[in-house]
């Protein structure tokens, strides 16, 4: 091992073995696998919240229950908000598969327009829950509840301020791929949320006011 | 003045002058201790003008190695402490009988008994099998950095600012008095509405954000990155398990995020979760820690049974004995880890159907790690063995760790786990497995790879030293609390009536005196061997005549590891290039691209410690203006685009060609 | 696997190929899945809640696959398979979180909550 020769190839019986890549090698990027594996991690987080509601679902404390206190029509329209979100998210992403600049950026503001829809008409719910006394604080099931409802919103809240954040920086340097990556992990993250919203208007609201 | 009294509020919360125990000697001490030791090495490091260097070099290099070297310089520093609280509860429990009731109140004692289980696990052994991960993976699967190098000093950094908010609880208020996963209602804020339980839910945020970056990471660098023809079962054994190590954090850290931020809820806004009424279930936080808890456990020996696999397989030099079953081995344990952990909590009562099939999955599990210890000793029959300091640790915690497993297949039977639940025997059993098997492992493992690290090997006879001490010590300070347990003693207790048991506590301190000595053995070894390091070189960069890639780069290896990435053909592809008589090129070297360090971790992290600091003292403006301020920084980074650069072909050369010139004269 | 000397941020489409078809499939599809769960609920459609809660559940695993397919561009190829494997992975522990802390909560319920004894 301590000759030196200019040479990195030996030769064997089948034909030189070549130990090294000879030039530039880059490995795969990693980016949209690492953002994937990330959301995985998330489901678990909403996982556990899952579990939490279900066990502490009908634990009312002598307080309201899910019948009296679900609106299902502030629900209808919620999840309508965040499902046209997603198509709009999916125009802008044909958008920028066509590299035009401006379709991503309107269809992209109007995503973010109905996600800030959906988290007013969720503040209006929670307002009026914790106007009517239905706080938090006041059983298990109300608990699980807002912890639930609530991540999820912050989450969407998150995604939101994200989405101004990728407006500026695709107007400053355009569709570059760092920025179309990036545009790919928060549409992973978009429709992620609205996979989560289905579990939550099924297993909360609308199993909440069967008797 | 009714102003006054709201400012002094708004700013300071609930944090006065009583926060800081004047009235505690043992604390005072180790305040004094720290603070001069603290100032002397601030002074040095100005005095030395270091300051430039360090921040350069270091706190805001991306380089793997060095985030690798940071996490263990960590993880030791934090052993100290873990360590320090140890031998403050063997004094405690051997002479704490009858009218004697010891120098620590059981508040006190409390504390020491909750800080020691989460610095050991959380900032000891976490960082310190991270740091090994960090290091080692790029260099086995002949790639330049991991996958996301600015997240990997990020997670560092966040680590590094839990292990700092929970020592600032030393001395700034108080700790919990919980025990190391802090049950409800204890834990609540009716039980424990001091700031001790919020340092514990703080820090363990905070840290738990850097671990499970790192964990995404290092599972991308090893999916993405592996040199070519480095299949999945052509990658290093120590690769394998780390992968699944990855699979696990990934998977199992959520949990605790979820589980901990529900606690925080409870405590902060009073909601229902964990409380004793309002519909509230606090048996479902223990279920949930530990759907987190037992696939910590196996995040924690995993990568020790890869470090047990290189070094058995180098030391006998030979291949490592059923590489395939131990792929497979490790995978079965990934996936079963899941299906345990209601062992932890037989006793809470959920009845025999649920007992019992617990108690058979705990069971199963244990057969792929049994398929493992056999691996390790057909590799090493008829292998041609030297017993360095790695193999002795080797062999120490395969006696060891067999021992400690056999106890957890005892505990896992319910009708007996009914009675030895929470006893001594339990303590004895886990750190049993976690000294015999963790600890063991992570000593061999940084004896073993030092030289790769550093350019210099280890002291073998002050490592032998700290091996024997350590070994004995431990076997004098944990085989006691068997027969304790056994005999009906219960865990976290601080003070005795039956005079009978005494002695058995006296021979436990006794082990801790000795594994006191194995660990200034091992401080000793560290400073020896750094004064000895030129008689102690490794010049070739493979002194063990290793059997994977690392051992192919100079030690410490150049800063992008790799001149030219490897090719690989078979498993051991750095063996088999010796066998073909694979010689360096030194010359056509090109321009290599490298990512840039970054401030934006150290900064985050320092932000997300005042945010955490603020919370506990319910100081809430100052915690809303820094979560403000951790989010703008952390935008305004993202608008950063110039990340990387290149090193010149130049500059390659010229390292290269230095190591020619040591090749020469070896 | 060949070598290529380009450029470090490569234009190989990174990602999948999306389509306007996809996405109109799997909204009309989503909007169809989520409209009648909502009409059974809120017109009381069967007597049982068990039957209504059972097909609303299955409605929503369908709805979910739905997502993954047509939004998220899920197969088995891409990643070469992580992917999948990842979110395979994580459904089973899903499924054993959900399933098992409800096991385990209604066993300990019933054994050790106050009034059940």
């Amino acid at each position: 091992m301590s000759e030196a020769t200019m040479t990195a190839d030996v030769k064997t019986q089948d034909g030189p073995l070549e130990f090294l890549v000879k030039g530039d090698h880059h490995p795969q990027n990693g980016t949209l696998l690492g953002f994937w594996l990330y959301l995985m991690s998330d489901c678990l987080i909403f996982a556990c919240l899952f579990a939490t509601y279900g066990v502490l679902a009908r634990s009312y404390a002598g307080g309201p229950t899910g019948m009296e206190v679900f609106d299902l029509s502030l629900v209808a329209i919620n999840t309508s908000m965040l499902l046209l979100s997603s198509i709009t998210y999916g125009f802008a992403m044909l958008e920028m598969q066509a590299n035009r600049l401006k379709g991503t950026l309107i269809w992209l503001a109007v995503t973010g327009l109905l996600g800030a829809g959906f988290l007013a008409v969720e503040l209006y719910e929670f307002y009026h829950l914790i106007h009517i006394g239905a706080t938090p604080q006041s059983s298990g099931f109300l608990t699980a509840f807002f912890a639930l409802v609530g991540t999820h919103g912050l989450h969407v809240l998150f995604g939101i301020v994200w989405l101004v954040t990728l407006l500026f920086q695709l107007k400053k340097h355009g569709l570059i791929p760092a920025n179309k990556r990036r545009v790919f992990c928060l549409s992973m993250f978009w429709h992620f949320l609205d996979v989560v919203w289905v579990g939550v208007f099924t297993y909360v609201y609308l199993m909440g006011v069967l008797p | 003045m009714f102003e006054n009294l709201d400012l002094t509020k708004l700013i300071f919360g609930r944090l006065t002058w009583d926060a800081i125990p004047f009235h505690d000697p043992i604390i005072l001490a180790t305040f004094a201790v720290v603070a001069v030791g603290g100032v002397a090495m601030l002074a040095a490091i100005t005095h030395y003008k270091l300051w430039g260097y360090l921040w350069n070099e270091w706190f805001t290099s991306i380089d793997h190695k060095k985030i690798g070297i940071m996490y263990i310089i960590l993880g030791l520093v934090m052993l100290l402490r873990g360590f320090a609280d140890a031998i403050m509860m063997r004094l405690q429990q051997a002479m704490a009988f009858g009218d004697n009731m010891g120098y620590l109140p059981p508040d006190h004692y409390d504390q020491i008994f909750t800080a020691h289980g989460v610095i050991m696990i959380f900032f000891v052994a976490m960082p310190l099998v991270t740091g090994i991960m960090n290091y080692l993976i790029p260099l086995q699967i002949g790639t330049r950095d991991v996958a996301f190098p600015f997240l990997n000093n990020f997670s560092f950094w966040m680590t590094t600012g839990g292990a700092v908010l929970m020592m600032m609880s030393l001395f700034v208020g108080e700790f919990a008095k919980t025990g190391w996963l802090a049950y409800p209602p204890l834990s609540g804020i009716l039980q424990s509405p001091g700031v001790g339980v919020d340092y514990y839910i703080w820090s363990l945020q905070i840290a738990g954000v850097g671990t499970l970056l790192s964990g995404i990471n290092l599972l991308v660098t090893i999916v993405k990155m592996r040199a070519p023809g480095m299949s999945l079962m052509k990658m290093p054994v120590f690769t394998w398990t780390s992968l699944c190590t990855n699979v696990l954090i990934v998977a199992a850290f959520p949990v605790l995020t979820a589980v901990l931020a529900m606690l925080t809820l409870d405590r902060y806004l009073g909601t229902a979760f964990f409380t004793n009424d309002m519909g509230g279930n606090a048996m479902m936080y223990v279920n949930l820690i530990w759907i987190w808890g037992h696939p910590e456990v196996y995040i924690l020996i995993l990568p020790v049974f890869g470090i047990f696999s290189e070094i058995v397989a180098t030391y006998s030099r030979k291949p490592l004995f059923g590489y395939t079953s131990m792929v497979y081995a490790t995978v079965v344990i990934t996936v079963l880890s899941y299906l345990v952990w209601l062992h932890h909590f037989f006793t809470m009562g959920s009845g025999a159907s649920v007992n019992s099939f617990f108690g058979i999955t705990t069971m199963i599990i244990s057969i792929p790690t049994g398929a493992k210890v056999f691996n390790w000793l057909f590799t090493m029959f008829r292998g041609r063995i030297t017993f360095d300091v790695p193999m002795l640790w080797t062999v120490g915690f395969m006696v060891t760790f067999v021992i400690g497993g056999m106890t957890g297949v005892l505990l896992a039977v319910p009708p007996a786990d009914f009675v030895l639940h929470n006893s001594l025997f339990l303590i004895a059993h886990f750190h049993n497995v976690i000294i015999g098997g963790v600890l063991f492992g992570l000593f061999a493992g940084i004896t073993y790879w030092f030289p790769k690290a550093t350019g210099y090997k280890l002291d073998e006879f002050w490592g032998k030293l700290s091996f024997w001490f350590w070994l004995i010590g431990f076997y004098f300070a944990f085989m006691p609390l068997y027969v304790l347990g056994l005999m009906g003693v219960t865990r976290r207790v601080s003070h005795f009536e039956d005079q009978s048991l005494q002695i058995w506590f006296q021979i436990a301190a006794f082990g801790a005196v000795l594994i006191a000595v194995g660990i200034a053995a091992f401080a000793i070894q560290l400073i020896v061997s750094f004064r000895r390091r030129e008689a102690l070189v490794d010049k070739t960069g493979d002194p063990w005549d290793g059997r994977t890639l690392e051992w192919s780069t100079s030690s410490p290896p150049p800063p992008y590891n790799f001149a030219f990435t490897p090719r690989v053909h078979d498993l051991d592809a750095w063996w088999q290039m010796k066998q073909h008589g694979f010689k360096r090129p030194e010359s056509g070297f090109i321009p290599i691209h490298m990512p840039k360090g970054t401030w934006a971790g150290i900064v985050l992290s320092a932000i997300s410690v005042a945010c955490g600091f603020a919370l506990i003292w319910h100081m809430w403006l100052a915690a809303a203006v820094s979560f403000v301020v951790l989010v703008a920084t952390a935008i305004y980074h993202t608008f950063n685009y110039d990340r990387d650069y290149y090193i010149p072909a130049e500059e390659v050369e010229r390292i290269e060609a230095e190591r020619t010139k040591v090749l020469a004269n070896v | 696997m060949s070598e290529h000397t380009h450029d470090h941020d490569h234009h190989e489409a990174e990602g999948p190929h999306v389509t306007l078809k996809e996405y109109v499939t799997g909204f009309v599809l989503a909007v169809i899945l989520t409209v009648i769960p909502f009409w059974l609920v809120m017109g009381n459609v069967f007597e049982s809640s068990t039957t209504t809660a059972l097909i609303i559940l299955a409605f929503m695993v369908v709805q979910i696959v739905v997502h993954m397919v047509y939004f998220l561009h899920m197969n088995f190829h891409s990643e070469g398979g992580w992917n999948m494997l990842a979110l395979i992975f994580t459904l089973v522990l899903v499924f054993i979180t959900l399933a098992g802390s409800l096991w385990v909560m209604i066993s300990l319920n019933n054994n050790m909550m106050p009034g059940m004894m």
